[in-house]
């Protein structure tokens, strides 16, 4: 792939967490550095792992193969490969790969001196998921209680942990989480839609400004929160929708474990009307 | 900041702390029982503290004292023993003393008898308690798919109570109509089973021989199967009510990927239909026919007679009364077939 003619500028050394200079060269346009190494390690291990869960799993069909934690009674220790190990294993791969390549992001923002906005917001994510395969299966006792990696299996997974709280739409942070997740995406469509509306005028006249958009929001809605504005308010949004999905699931067990629809009876034994 | 601003805040900060502080938090650890192949998500999940009060709200009691099956028959001494009359005097005796602790233990024997003529059936609380022994003795040789060779006896619904604490009456307030809807008094947004506002009596329809509690289409498309809504959520009501009266999750029974799939369910659903089955059997032959017989201040809104559930032997327990036997020690209310 061909360089642009200013990308060279911006391809400095230095900016390492670890490896000093060993690792800082690109491959194309990839930067490498130590933790793109890393992530290739564990990705590329992980799926050789999946394959080879695949290869002696009762199925090739995509949609239903299935890589499951061990059962419960293995508690939090580790399990033959073929009854769960191969799960504990391709979840620290899974780990070691999204950690490093957040790390790899952090090494980039420092190459070009801009904020981690990206690699935290990333970590957000890496965070609901070892909620769900770290956190939560510790504090329950077992290595049983994360779900499997499979595309059919891990939504059986969802319905089933879902029941055992009888109705998990109840889950108070759920709630929050569906929400944040549905505005982010009303937030996305406007933000976006606004942009294109400004880029593509009538035929013959020019591309129009932010103050048009602006003013498009002020006209309708009495408010526009602004071009930079709006990119710290989408970015508010995602991170809260990924922040209280881990939250619904961490708290389903560990510190709730009855059904869903009888946490509101707090609301009931308000000294108000009880 | 404007007034209506800050009672805004305020009472937003006030259910706050209530929620976040009345709501009843648990701590870890949860004790968890696998029911499916691993990683389904299929968990019974059960609250330690509340497990630990339930084992000792559910101690069975002391036999009172031990057997003698020697001596004459009971139809030799006493008149009108028409149930326990094949019994050792003795063991006749210490049943009636068993019984009086596990029903009426405040009333006494005189809950039920006549002191001046023991044998007169002048009492309904007497001729109820012969059906009940005939229904007990039923259960325990009829219906062992559903109690094995646990079994029950009087103790396992009354717990010292002259009327079983978990009963049911036929739907409601007569003249309510949100509850001739089937919803419990007051409209839906009332608490009816299981701290829902679901239908409060599903029992009428789905415990009765005619009731269809599957409501789940054969296919994954809609191709004709039409069941409505309200039929929908007195399925749900019910499984609810299941739910609670056993103490346990939606996933001790089914895998909820295809609630209505025998082979993806788990062992413990064909328990529960035999048990379904039995409560419906029970009410039938053994309840609604005692209707006449009660006074009507015993009897429900409709003039029903108590009807059993789930919950009137489970009371919380997968297993009534820890799944202790109690039937071993009075071998009478399991008779020889």
């Amino acid at each position: 792939m061909a360089m642009l003619s200013f990308e060279r500028k911006y391809r400095v050394r230095g900016g390492t967490l670890l490896g000093g200079d060993l690792f800082d060269f690109w491959v194309g346009p990839f930067y490498v550095g130590f933790f793109g190494v890393t992530t290739a390690f564990f990705a590329a291990l992980g799926t050789l792992l999946i394959l080879y869960g695949a290869a002696i799993g009762p199925t090739w069909n995509v949609w239903q193969i299935s890589i499951a934690p061990p059962d419960l009674s293995y508690g939090l220790a580790l399990a033959p490969l073929k009854e769960g190990g191969l799960w504990q294993i391709i979840t620290i791969c899974a780990i070691g790969a999204f950690v490093s390549w957040a790390l790899r992001e952090v090494e980039i923002c420092r190459k070009l001196g801009i904020g981690y906005h990206v690699p935290v917001a990333f970590s957000f994510a890496i965070f609901a998921y070892v909620t769900l395969v770290v956190i939560r299966p510790l504090l329950l006792g077992a290595w049983g209680h994360g779900f499997p990696y499979g595309i059919f299996s891990h939504l059986d997974w969802v319905s089933n942990v879902g029941y055992q709280y009888v109705h998990f739409h109840y889950n108070p942070a759920h709630m929050l989480a569906v929400t944040f997740f549905f505005t982010t995406t009303l937030a996305l469509a406007l933000h976006g839609s606004a942009i294109l509306s400004s880029a593509n005028p009538a035929k013959g006249e020019t591309v129009k400004t932010p103050e048009h958009e602006d003013t498009f929001f002020r006209d309708t809605i009495g408010y526009s929160i602004g071009t930079l504005g709006i990119h710290r308010l989408g970015l508010l949004l995602a991170l809260n929708a990924g922040f209280w999905s881990a939250v619904c699931i961490v708290i389903s067990g560990p510190f709730w474990n009855r059904g869903w629809p009888e946490w509101w009876n707090w609301w009931l034994n308000l000294p108000i009307w009880s | 900041m404007n007034p209506g601003l800050a009672l805004g805040v305020v009472g937003a900060s006030l259910l706050t702390v209530a929620m976040l502080f009345t709501a009843g938090w648990d701590l870890p650890p949860a004790d968890t029982q696998q029911t499916g192949y691993r990683g389904t998500g299929m968990v019974v999940l059960q609250d330690r503290e509340e497990q630990t009060a339930l084992r000792a709200a559910n101690q069975v009691p002391p036999v009172p004292w031990e057997l003698d099956t020697s001596g004459q028959k009971a139809s030799e001494v006493y008149e009108n023993v028409q149930v326990l009359g094949d019994l050792g005097i003795d063991q006749f005796s210490r049943l009636m003393t068993a019984i009086t602790e596990w029903v009426s233990p405040e009333q006494g024997c005189n809950y039920c008898h006549n002191p001046e003529n023991m044998a007169s059936d002048e009492l309904y609380t007497k001729v109820v308690s012969r059906r009940m022994l005939e229904m007990t003795q039923a259960v325990n040789t009829e219906w062992d798919l559903h109690v094995q060779q646990t079994g029950v006896t009087c103790y396992t619904c009354h717990r010292g109570q002259p009327v079983p604490q978990n009963i049911w009456f036929r739907g409601g307030d007569p003249d309510d109509r949100f509850a001739m809807a089937g919803y419990s008094g007051g409209g839906q947004n009332t608490v009816g089973v299981g701290n829902t506002s679901l239908h409060a009596d599903p029992f009428s329809e789905l415990f009765s021989f005619d009731g269809v509690i599957g409501v789940t289409g054969p296919t994954a498309l809609p191709t004709g199967h039409e069941v409505s809504i309200q039929q929908t959520e007195k399925t749900y009501a019910l499984m609810v009510h299941m739910s609670q009266s056993l103490g346990a999750n939606c996933t001790l029974c089914h895998n909820t990927r295809a609630f209505n799939d025998w082979n993806q369910s788990t062992p413990q659903r064909t328990v529960a239909i035999q048990g379904i089955q039995m409560v419906r059997t029970l009410n039938a032959d053994y309840l609604e026919p005692l209707t006449s017989e009660f006074p009507p201040e015993r009897l429900g809104p409709h003039e029903d007679v108590a009807k059993i559930n789930c919950a009137t032997c489970h009371q919380g327990a997968q297993k009534p009364l820890n799944g202790v036997s109690m039937v071993e020690d009075y071998p009478s209310l399991r008779p020889e077939q």
